[in-house]
């Protein structure tokens, strides 16, 4: 087995598997908090705002949005209340690396959470934490009042003017909470519909107030960006295409998430680019049972999916785009041997897609629905070639990209529809057939699976 | 405090109240109560929702609404003494999740979304539970239980049949 990246040091996960990580002793051993005394004794919130905004960080929860520019948008001299939303409702199947952070390390993230509200300027943190997360409430409740104690929380941290409250808030199981708008209308009592933007939430979030939502991961690294600096962060990973003044690059340490069919599911750290095979092969130890990779959904479900033969991909923010996929997402790899079914996958992504829509978009939330049925039927042995052309129409036409829905959710259910056909219509076409050897061919609307002639009878 | 029956205990009323302090708005206070009412009755029947919104100074319609939104809270009768999930996202249904929640099912002889007789556990299925690291995985109680075999199914079951209450749990 090969060293994967041997000359570098994990930083997110440096203290993830030592003894009592999770305590403050530890985390203060390992010269945490180091970096928000020297913040509140030396700089200003705009010099983190600045220095944040020069490191080109980008958010870790899914859309890689530009975090210093992200914070610009908050009005400048408002008289408060601003909020700073702390996205752990980690939900995305494939992904568990803010887990990890919260379980073994929280006062990283509540470091990175104090420093990224003195540069917002705000004075009410909300953690939206996933129900499910029971031992990361444990460590969470228990970090922060560690912090109250050693004042780094409350009224006038470490003597100076900034005060913060941070409040953890559960979430009750379900998806759409993640989604930055649908977790402020959770928060606030209501159902997690998301929002339309304009207004964005850093003018108009929670309780109507200026509101930053960010990744659990995306705040830990501004606990590091502060520490060492902005251009320790902008010596590794993929560099911005000089010839685009628009690209922020790939910087940084990623956590990189691996599971399904590999021999060692685990996170792993790396700086951002690491090429998926590298990830595979290197960190988790190759495809189980010596099998090869059929397909790699790249950075959590709502992705899609690579090729077997696309593993030279690089999982920084533009490498799964250039191979089709959605984006880098949550770099939540989910390895599928040779052996498995590519209407499986369907099915699976599918069922969850169409379970996680919150159903206020139609487009979405029929569009999820049919899908699901017309891939349950193949799975049925009842499908048609036509049903994957109907298939390939729903992922054409739900989501924000084509502009028929409200949230993003829509477009992570049609990556992993639209790729699995592009790049796996053999299979599909050839598992339609054998299934369903005297109708495959059927183009006239087909029976539903429920008896028709009986519903037709009942109905007279 | 008036003599009639209640649902909420004056206990669950300053629990609730607790979580005021923490948000500019009492409507901000409708997850943490149903979670509230939820972990000490079992479930969230609909006079403590009325209950709840009068605390909350909200229509009780408005309680309703948020409840329903989630396939959270059951409203008709107490679920079991430990809730169990079993994921089946992919990276658990790729490693075998979807056949150990039939086992599952098959050894307390309930469906997803029903209660055992003895009304020691309900059971789910639940999408991503985060921890695909360890897929295939089941959550019980507070306890993340990975790496799922049908031993260790049998193991869960056996703990059950021992002693009432939750297993302990992992820290
Ligand atoms: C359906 C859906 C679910 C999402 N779930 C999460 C999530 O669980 N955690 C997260 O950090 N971001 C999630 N996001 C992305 C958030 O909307 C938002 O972009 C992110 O929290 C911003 O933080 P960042 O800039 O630090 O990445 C989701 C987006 C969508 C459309
Ligand atoms: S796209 Fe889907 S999940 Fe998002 S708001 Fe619309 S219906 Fe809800
Ligand atoms: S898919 Fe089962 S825990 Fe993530």
């Amino acid at each position: 087995m090969r060293e994967p990246v041997a000359e570098f040091e994990p930083v997110l996960l440096a203290n993830v598997g030592k003894e009592n990580s999770h305590t403050l002793a530890a985390y203060e051993a390992a010269g945490g908090y180091r970096a928000l005394k020297q913040a509140l004794r030396e700089k200003t919130p705009g010099d983190i705002l600045n220095l944040v905004r020069a490191s080109n960080l980008r958010g870790r929860g899914g859309a890689g949005f530009p975090t210093g520019l992200k914070w610009s948008f908050l009005p400048e001299g408002h008289p408060g209340p601003i909020y700073l939303c702390v996205n752990a409702d980690e939900s995305e199947p494939g992904t568990f690396c803010n887990r990890v952070l919260m379980e073994d390390d929280p006062h990283q993230v509540l470091e990175g959470t104090i420093l990224s509200s003195y540069a917002t300027r705000a004075s009410v943190a909300y953690i939206y934490l996933r129900y499910e997360y029971t031992k990361s409430l444990r460590r969470l409740e228990r970090a922060i009042a560690e912090c109250r104690a050693a004042g780094y929380l409350g009224r006038n941290i470490l003597g100076s003017a900034f005060s913060l409250e941070i409040t953890i808030h559960r979430g009750a199981g379900a998806y759409i909470c993640g989604e930055e708008t649908g977790l402020i209308e959770s928060l606030e009592g209501r159902r997690a519909w998301p929002r339309i933007k304009p207004p964005f939430p850093a003018v108009e979030g929670l309780f109507r107030k200026p509101t930053v939502v960010n990744n659990v991961e995306t705040l830990a690294c501004v606990a590091h960006i502060v520490a060492r600096g902005a251009d320790w962060f902008k010596s590794m990973g993929t560099p911005a295409d000089p010839h685009n003044p628009r690209d922020p690059g790939s910087y940084g340490p990623k956590l990189y998430e691996v599971s399904g069919h590999v021999n060692r599911p685990g996170v792993y750290e790396a700086p951002l680019g690491l090429p998926c095979r590298e990830l595979i092969d290197g960190f988790a130890g190759g495809v189980w049972k010596g099998r090869k990779a059929k397909a790699v959904v790249p950075g959590g479900l709502s992705t899609g999916l690579l090729r077997g033969d696309e593993l030279d991909t690089k999982l920084d923010f533009d490498g799964p785009i250039c191979a089709g996929c959605l984006g880098l997402g949550t770099a939540g790899t989910i390895v599928l041997d040779e052996s498995y079914p590519i209407i499986d996958f369907l099915y699976n992504s599918c069922r969850f897609f169409a379970h996680e829509s919150c159903g206020q978009c139609t487009p979405c939330r029929e569009g999820t629905q049919w899908a699901l049925e017309l891939v349950s039927r193949i799975k049925a042995g009842r499908g048609r070639l036509r049903d994957l052309d109907l298939l390939a129409e729903i992922g054409a036409t739900i989501g924000i990209i084509p502009g028929t829905t409200i949230c993003g959710l829509a477009d992570g259910a049609a990556w992993p529809i639209k790729t699995a056909i592009n790049k796996f219509r053999d299979e599909l076409e050839e598992t339609i057939k054998r299934t369903n050897p005297t109708g495959y061919g059927q183009v006239e609307p087909p029976p539903a699976l429920t008896d028709r002639p009986a519903c037709i009878a009942a109905n007279r | 405090m008036p003599a009639t029956q209640t649902i909420l205990t004056d206990d669950l009323r300053e629990a609730i109240r607790a979580h005021f302090p923490k948000y500019p708005t009492r409507r901000a206070v409708v997850l943490p109560a149903l979670h509230l009412v939820e972990e000490r009755l079992g479930c969230v029947p609909p006079p403590a929702v009325v209950e709840i919104a009068g605390l909350l100074d909200l229509h009780p319609a408005e309680v309703q609404d948020v409840l329903s939104f989630y396939g959270f809270f059951k409203q008709d009768k107490p679920r079991g003494r430990v809730r169990v999930w079993v994921c089946r996202s992919l990276s658990c249904a790729c490693r075998g999740g979807e056949d150990l929640l039939e086992y599952l099912c098959e050894r307390l002889a309930v469906r997803p979304g029903e209660t055992t007789e003895d009304g020691a556990v309900s059971l789910e299925f639940a999408e991503c539970l985060g921890a695909c690291d360890l897929a295939p995985a089941m959550l019980a109680g507070d306890e993340l239980i990975g790496n799922l075999t049908r031993e260790k199914i049998d193991a869960f079951v056996a703990g059950l049949r021992r002693g009432p209450g939750s297993p302990e749990s992992a820290e």
